[in-house]
């Protein structure tokens, strides 16, 4: 296929509609960060084994740098930024990582916000081995992951409820 | 009195920003028209470059332009010697540092041979492979011992050999000290550290704006203001033109405050050279190439010891592998060399090392900083001799080490920061003491042992347990600054010039400040990373955020509430001995009702009409600085039970613990964050990480997936407890904490090991980290007397 052929993408991210013209080997991170300037989406290898770049696609937690954008048309996704609710108030996930000190530098942060959001609807109490398991696949270097695990088990009782803009549809 | 900030686990003012994608990172810089960078680098470790041709790359639609090194005209040359070796009596150092992009040689896999702009990343890097070159590869020298024999190849034409640096540093008389001994013990250690793979990879963004002549720089940098300073300097602009930005960083540990890294160099340039903003973003491969490392040391050491397991002295003669440049001089061996003397006393000391020059990537500090190594020579040559007279590994430490009285303690050697090896204080039995209250030592030592029957067809696994001890000098100088304004709001804004990546300053300065000012800490707002903000100061490293810039912090905030409590002394017509500043308020105190709020007092002090008195300074702000004449010295006990499967060699930790000491503590929440981020990366050091080159030269596991990261389920819930032994070094009586997690882990890992492994193989000595499953697996063979 000719490289510059575009194809056209129609999605929704956070509750928004968006219609673009990519290549077909733009990548799904490359086209949140920089073509929706969704940048809270982050990118720390490009081969799918940080997990920054998580997002949740079809309200499943999918790597962004391993999908193409072409490949998501019609798509509903969800990033960090579509997390909080509207007046600001953080998702209980996102302050129960402020309360335990579940992030340093931040830049995992987002990919471990949104792997969690779909595990903690499907397990709202999981055990310490759980949590870990849930985690395994994403990569922190600051935080040694204890911070990250209190406090998952914070919410293990309520539960995380959904991002802010599917919850109010 | 309002309640206390300072010493509290006040949550993290930063968080919200992060948390919600809000936090602008390097790569989140967008600007109009901005293009695209991406290098080519070498394929080979070590080769001449004959010739290269950019004609097709630069054709290629899309493509801006493209640069080899003679484009670089004058611009082109070597990038500064960052620091300068200290002054030590007949040091050999030969510094030799990168270039922007190679000219003629190239020396490690990864050296940037040209640089290629384009209107996306993606055009930029498909336009690499347009780019014809004739680089001829030579023989490598990448084994460390081989690459000081006399026909190694040599990687700097111009020296004799690959010595880089010849260093000696001597205390006591050691010979005296070894004939005296009733007990030696001589081997030979291997400690590799690794690549620090912060999770966000390196960047920079510059924009030169042409009609106001400023360029801006955006840059992953620890240090904005050196950086700021130094392309000023480079590009012949003053330094008031150049702003750098240090933003939120996604994590630093050291390797990001290398300067210049080539591509720090080049970005700027080309953003004038062009007159558009310019991006260049790391990718992690060209992570493990192209962002400095921390490898391999080779010790041959020796510990003199009495009967009783008194230490005599120490002699050690190490390797330590540069890499192929070494802009950072002697910062790791000679922080392995101080730190190798652990808190105990060593009465007579004769170290020596060489560093030499490898066909690998740059060797500077990362986390630990070379302290790791010293720390594993010596933990291990007590364990050596504790096992050889009978001792336990604690009974051996409580009997060297500094008691209170000792302090301030002379090692009689110079530490990196030029200034002579002495520890200002330390309590050091009480952390072995609390240490092994925590562990149960005396009933996990000898009791663990072999563990009750596992459920059938699986072999019994071994439990043992480890402690170890370490000072780390933290905290050095030169200096740090910090400048504390009231707005007239009653806001209070602070700038300081280090940068941060994760440590939690926004929260820490900001506590300090309002402890001072007696506002509440959601009130102050600290900036900190960006040149336009406050330009005096040198980075973040060497552990010496909180101490440094937080004294200054704490300085400026001390000058801040002078001019408050004179100018509401003023207004309420009190002395000043009878108020006090509570919630955004002077108060008089015992008369609460007779107040005025810091935002008025600001007012007051900046008047827009009438006369003030001469000298005059407006304003409730003060500007400050803290230099110490020296390190504030840090300590702690780890300790840690792990359960070996002989049948394999998995090491699983049950539980780990750190007794540490770093003085005055700010805010207990963000210091245990750092120690436990320390001790996952120390864990990654003794056990899952290491740089695997080839005998070309080449990295051959240059990805996450082969360069494996400690994740959730290997770093074990880490037990933490603190004494607090002030520094008398600075106001505060703070010291550093960043790197002291993972200074002693890999020690701790090797005796835990050993002792878990007692009753199978009681003469198992592991003298070398990392270890990974297969390597444990081959020296438990070879202490079997069999082969792997
Ligand atoms: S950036 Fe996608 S997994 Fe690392
Ligand atoms: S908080 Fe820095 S990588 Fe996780």
């Amino acid at each position: 296929m000719d490289d510059s052929a575009l194809i056209d993408v129609a999605l929704t991210v956070n509750g928004t509609h968006y219609q673009r013209q990519v290549e077909s080997r733009l990548l799904l991170s490359d086209f949140l960060r920089h073509d929706l300037g969704l940048t809270g989406t982050h990118v720390g290898c490009e081969h799918g084994v940080c997990g920054a770049c998580t997002i949740l696609l079809d309200g499943e937690a999918v790597r962004a740098c391993l999908l193409f954008a072409a490949q998501v048309r019609g798509s509903t996704i969800t990033t960090v930024e579509g997390l909080a609710a509207a007046d600001g108030t953080l998702h209980p996930l996102q302050e129960a990582f402020r309360q335990a000190h579940g992030l340093q530098c931040g830049f995992c942060t987002p990919g471990f916000l949104l792997t969690l959001v779909p595990f903690l609807a499907e397990n709202p109490n999981p055990d310490d081995r759980e949590i870990r398991q849930a985690i395994s696949g994403n990569l922190c270097r600051c935080t040694g992951y204890q911070g990250i695990v209190d406090a998952v088990r914070s919410l293990s009782r309520t539960g995380a409820p959904k991002p802010a803009h599917e919850a109010e549809t | 009195m309002s309640s206390r900030v300072f010493g509290e686990p006040i949550k993290r003012l930063e968080d919200p920003r992060l948390l919600t994608g809000d936090a602008v990172f390097v790569d989140d810089v967008e600007r109009p028209g901005m293009l695209h960078v991406a290098f080519l680098r070498s394929p080979y470790a070590h080769g001449r470059l004959h010739a290269i041709d950019l004609t097709d790359a630069r054709s290629r639609d899309g493509v801006i332009a493209a640069f080899a090194a003679d484009d670089l005209g004058a611009y082109w040359q070597h990038g500064p010697l960052l620091v300068p070796p200290p002054p030590i009596a007949d040091a050999v150092f030969y510094p030799r540092t990168q270039v922007p992009l190679a000219r003629g040689k190239v020396r490690h896999a990864g050296e940037p041979l040209a640089v290629v702009v384009a209107t996306s990343r993606y055009i930029a890097e498909d336009a690499l492979d347009d780019i014809v070159y004739d680089l001829e590869p030579l023989d490598v020298a990448i084994e460390l011992e081989a690459a000081l024999d006399a026909d190694a190849p040599r990687i700097h034409e111009d020296l004799d050999s690959n010595l880089a640096a010849d260093v000696r540093q001597q205390k006591g008389d050691y010979a005296a000290a070894r004939a005296a001994a009733d007990v030696i013990l001589e081997r030979r250690f291997t400690y590799d550290h690794g690549a620090a793979a912060a999770i966000e990879n390196r960047g920079v963004v510059a924009d030169w704006d042409r009609r106001a002549e400023r360029l801006t720089v955006w840059d992953t940098t620890q240090a904005p203001i050196p950086i700021r300073n130094g392309l000023a300097g480079l590009l012949g602009l003053s330094e008031s033109q150049v702003r750098v930005v240090a933003p939120f960083i996604g994590g630093g540990f050291g390797p990001k405050i290398m300067m210049f890294y080539p591509e720090e160099m080049v970005v700027p340039w080309l953003a004038m050279r062009l007159g558009k903003p310019v991006k260049w973003i790391e990718d992690r491969e060209e992570n493990f190439f192209a962002t400095t490392h921390e490898r391999s040391q080779i010790h041959q050491a020796e510990i003199a010891l009495d009967r009783e397991g008194r230490i005599l002295g120490v002699r050690d003669d190490f390797l330590h592998d540069t890499g192929a440049y070494n802009p950072y001089g002697l910062t790791v061996p000679i922080n392995s060399q101080c730190t190798l003397l652990g808190p105990y006393r060593v009465p007579a000391y004769d170290s020596r090392f060489r560093a030499v020059f490898t066909n690998a990537t740059i060797v500077t500090p990362y986390r630990g900083a070379g302290r790791q190594h010293g720390v594993f020579v010596m933990e291990r040559l007590l364990d050596l001799a504790a096992r050889e007279l009978n001792l336990d590994p604690v009974e051996i430490r409580r009997r060297n080490v500094l008691e209170p009285d000792e302090f301030p303690h002379h090692h009689e050697i110079i530490y990196q920061d030029f200034s002579e090896l002495v520890y200002d204080s330390g309590n050091h039995r009480p952390a072995i003491e609390k240490a092994c209250a925590m562990i149960d030592w005396e009933r996990e030592r000898d009791g663990a042992g072999i563990q009750g029957e596992e459920p059938a067809g699986t072999v019994d696994k071994r439990r043992g347990v480890g402690l170890v001890c370490y000072v780390e000098g933290t905290g050095i100088g030169p200096y740090e600054g910090a400048r504390v304004t009231v707005e007239s709001s009653g806001s209070v804004s602070v700038s300081t010039g280090i940068g941060t990546q994760g440590q939690g300053h926004f929260t820490a300065f900001a506590q300090v400040v309002a402890e001072q000012l007696g506002v509440a800490v959601e009130r102050v707002r600290v900036v900190t990373g960006d040149t336009r903000a406050f330009h005096w100061g040198t980075g973040t490293f060497a552990s010496r955020g909180a101490v440094v810039a937080g004294n200054a912090c704490h300085a400026a905030a001390l000058a801040v509430r002078a001019k408050i409590l004179r100018h509401a002394s003023e207004a309420l017509e009190v002395d000043e001995a009878d108020l006090e500043l509570v919630g955004g308020e002077a108060r008089v105190v015992g008369a609460p009702q007779r107040r005025i709020a810091l935002g008025d007092l600001a007012q007051r002090a900046n008047p827009l009409r009438g006369a003030v008195a001469p000298g005059t300074e407006p304003g409730l702000e003060a500007t400050s600085y803290f230099g110490p004449s020296r390190g504030a010295t840090a300590s702690g006990v780890h300790a840690m039970e792990v359960e070996v499967d002989p049948s394999t060699a998995m090491v699983e930790i049950l539980r780990y613990i750190v007794v540490h000491d770093c003085g005055t503590v700010i805010n207990p929440m963000i210091l245990d964050g750092q120690i436990k981020g320390g001790v996952a990366q120390g864990i990654g050091n003794a056990f899952y990480e290491q740089l695997i080159y080839d005998s070309e030269g080449q990295l051959q596991n240059a990805s996450l997936m082969d360069y494996l990261l400690p994740t959730a389920a290997e770093v074990p819930p880490i037990e933490t407890a603190h004494l607090v032994t002030p520094s008398p070094l600075n106001p505060l009586g703070t010291k550093g904490a960043g790197e002291a997690g993972a200074i002693p882990t890999g020690a701790l890992f090797a005796q835990a090991v050993e002792n878990a492994l007692r009753e199978d193989l009681p003469d198992l000595e592991i003298l070398e980290i990392p270890l990974s499953p297969n390597r444990l697996w081959e020296l438990m063979c070879a202490a079997r007397g069999e082969q792997a």
